[in-house]
């Protein structure tokens, strides 16, 4: 009897599970069928018919496509700033012992703790009352700000369950410092690293709150999207939100595979 | 999966970092420290101390004429007094939004830690998945789904759920429902962290000794899972009682949140004061619910 129920709660919860992925994929299938859709007129969001054309010519509005690589160029940028400046502090979080260390964790605490609204405003408000033009680089500036402390939080754990006794060893044959961490640290931490700076690429490439604010007339592909919603968004838009998911899980993908290998050979 | 890594786990810290082998170090940390702990401090700390003096400023001045600093805390009672229906409108909608987030993910999270067995990666990365597509992508794509022509319409028409003229587009429950989706991922991440330690042996001991499955569930796992509940609520009710997009996408004027109102204040209207103010007021509303939530809620794990 127990075994029957107990075979139904699985069963039931998994099933519960599956309706709940659903909801969370259900929009991402609309974006991929919308990108074959050749809407009826410019402020429709219904499927009207199907198309190739989207695929073939994504960049037919223009502005779009320039709004996107500057998103491409802006997310860069942040990410190289904020991934090195981010591992440099995780580094002396997990490996040294200093004064201050509890007031630099809550300043790296508080960006993610803070609602992006008020990151957004109150930078707009800095920004301006010194006098600083807002645009390209005010968006960068911005972004890296945010971007900092998810790469520190990111390179952090990796740093900290780190077995230390390999530079030990490295050190006791006689590797200088600096060949220690070339040969053994910085690899070992390099994963680390790497998907610290994909989810800060993919933090900064999809922000619009804070980038609304401080964007001046610079558009990114988020602005973009928000100003088209008023005036009515092009089909191509759906091309880039798909092409963007398969990337990412492309990449996803690929690290999980050449994770599954690593474990293999060790 | 590196969004967990902010999750709190309970092993972050090494038990203590070594000690500075030689004066040659001593300063080492601090040179690594100051690159990135200054732009912290340059465009994060000073920035919200520019704000607190701009929520400050004379309402009667304007961008052009330049704004003084009167001190005027007058700002605060008039921009709340202004916009109260905005501002009880985002913490009720975010806080329903929040209740239909653990309805759906306690059991995603739960089926996913404990009943998944060697499908738990990937699930874990279809969680995860449908935040690779641009956010306002995710949000518009809610409009086709709600539109009036719609499957979903016609279903709840069909059933007589809604009039044969209701809409579920530009009304509440497109906002809620849209705030729910967008936030789900940042709730189920955390807990399905905790619900993964949880030892299923804890629960068949339970109902050895004759808990409900129920009683187990009270006594047992939802104690142990409270971290992850802790911190998968406040990474869902803090972006999301700040949210203006979904409002603004999928609802009218009439279920503006206090998000949308600050907004227009700073792009639109220009007040500064005013939007500076309600800025403060929202941090400050979010605080009071988090760490109210905290005491009660009675973890320390999660700061």
């Amino acid at each position: 009897m127990t075994r029957i129920s107990r075979w139904l709660a699985d069963r039931w919860l998994m099933g519960v599970a599956l309706l709940v992925l659903g909801y969370l994929f259900l929009p991402i299938a609309v974006v991929a069928g919308l990108s074959f859709n050749r809407p009826s007129s410019r402020l429709s969001y219904d499927f009207n018919e199907f198309t190739l054309d989207n695929w073939r010519r994504p960049c037919a509005t223009s502005d779009m496509c320039d709004a996107v690589v500057r998103s491409v160029q802006i997310g860069f940028l942040a990410t190289v700033v904020a991934t090195v400046l981010g591992t440099l502090m995780a580094f002396a979080l997990v490996r040294h012992r200093f004064r201050g260390r509890s007031g630099i964790n809550v300043l790296i605490f508080l960006p993610m703790a803070t609602p992006e609204l008020v990151m957004g405003t109150s930078l707009l408000a800095l920004f301006v009352s010194a006098g600083v033009p807002q645009g390209f680089w005010t968006i960068v500036i911005a972004h890296v700000m945010f971007c900092v402390s998810f790469v520190v939080v990111t390179v952090k754990a990796r740093l900290a369950g780190m077995d230390s006794r390999l530079e030990e060893a490295a050190m006791d044959l006689y590797a200088s410092e600096w060949q220690t961490f070339r040969r053994i640290t910085l690899p070992l931490v390099l994963p680390g690293i790497v998907a610290a700076a994909l989810l800060a690429f993919s933090l900064s490439f999809d922000d619009f709150i804070i980038t609304n604010f401080n964007a001046g007339t610079t558009v990114t592909f988020p602005m973009y999207v928000w100003g088209a919603a008023q005036r009515g968004i092009p089909p191509q838009v759906n091309v880039i939100g798909t092409a963007m998911f398969l990337i990412a899980l492309l990449l996803v993908l690929a690290s999980t595979l050449r994770g599954r290998r690593a474990k293999r050979f060790s | 999966m590196s969004a967990l890594a902010h999750v709190p786990t309970g092993s972050g810290q090494p038990a203590t970092p070594p000690a500075a082998r030689s004066g040659r170090y001593r300063f080492l940390p601090y040179l690594l420290l100051l690159p990135g702990a200054a732009w912290l401090f340059l465009f994060f700390a000073l920035p919200l101390v520019q704000l607190a003096a701009a929520s400050l400023y004379d309402p009667s001045g304007s961008l052009a004429t330049g704004y003084a600093l009167t001190w005027a805390f007058g700002n605060y009672p008039d921009a709340l007094q202004a916009y109260w229906p905005q501002f009880t409108r985002s913490f009720l909608y975010a806080g329903m939004a929040l209740v239909l987030a653990l309805l759906m993910g306690y059991p995603l999270a739960y089926a996913i830690a404990q009943k998944a067995g060697r499908w738990k990666n990937l699930l874990l990365v279809c969680v995860v998945a449908p935040m690779f597509t641009s956010f306002l992508v995710r949000t518009l794509a809610w409009k086709t789904i709600l539109s009036d022509n719609g499957w979903i319409v016609g279903l709840l028409r069909d059933v007589h759920l809604l009039g044969p003229d209701g809409r579920l587009l530009a009304t509440p429950v497109a906002v809620v429902l849209g705030l729910t989706y967008n936030f789900l991922p940042f709730l189920v991440l955390p807990l399905y962290a905790s619900l993964e330690r949880l030892d299923y042996r804890l629960l068949e001991a339970a109902s050895d000794l004759y808990a409900s499955p129920l009683r187990a569930f009270r006594k047992v796992t939802l104690p142990l899972s409270m971290p992850g509940l802790v911190a998968g609520t406040l990474l869902f009710f803090i972006p999301a009682s700040g949210d203006y997009i979904n409002a603004e996408l999928l609802g009218t004027p009439k279920e503006y949140m206090i998000g949308n109102v600050i907004d227009s204040a700073f792009l639109v209207r220009l007040d500064y004061p005013q939007g500076a103010a309600l800025s403060f007021l929202l941090m400050a509303a979010i605080l009071a619910v988090v760490f109210g939530y905290l005491r009660k809620a009675g973890t320390d794990e999660v700061l």
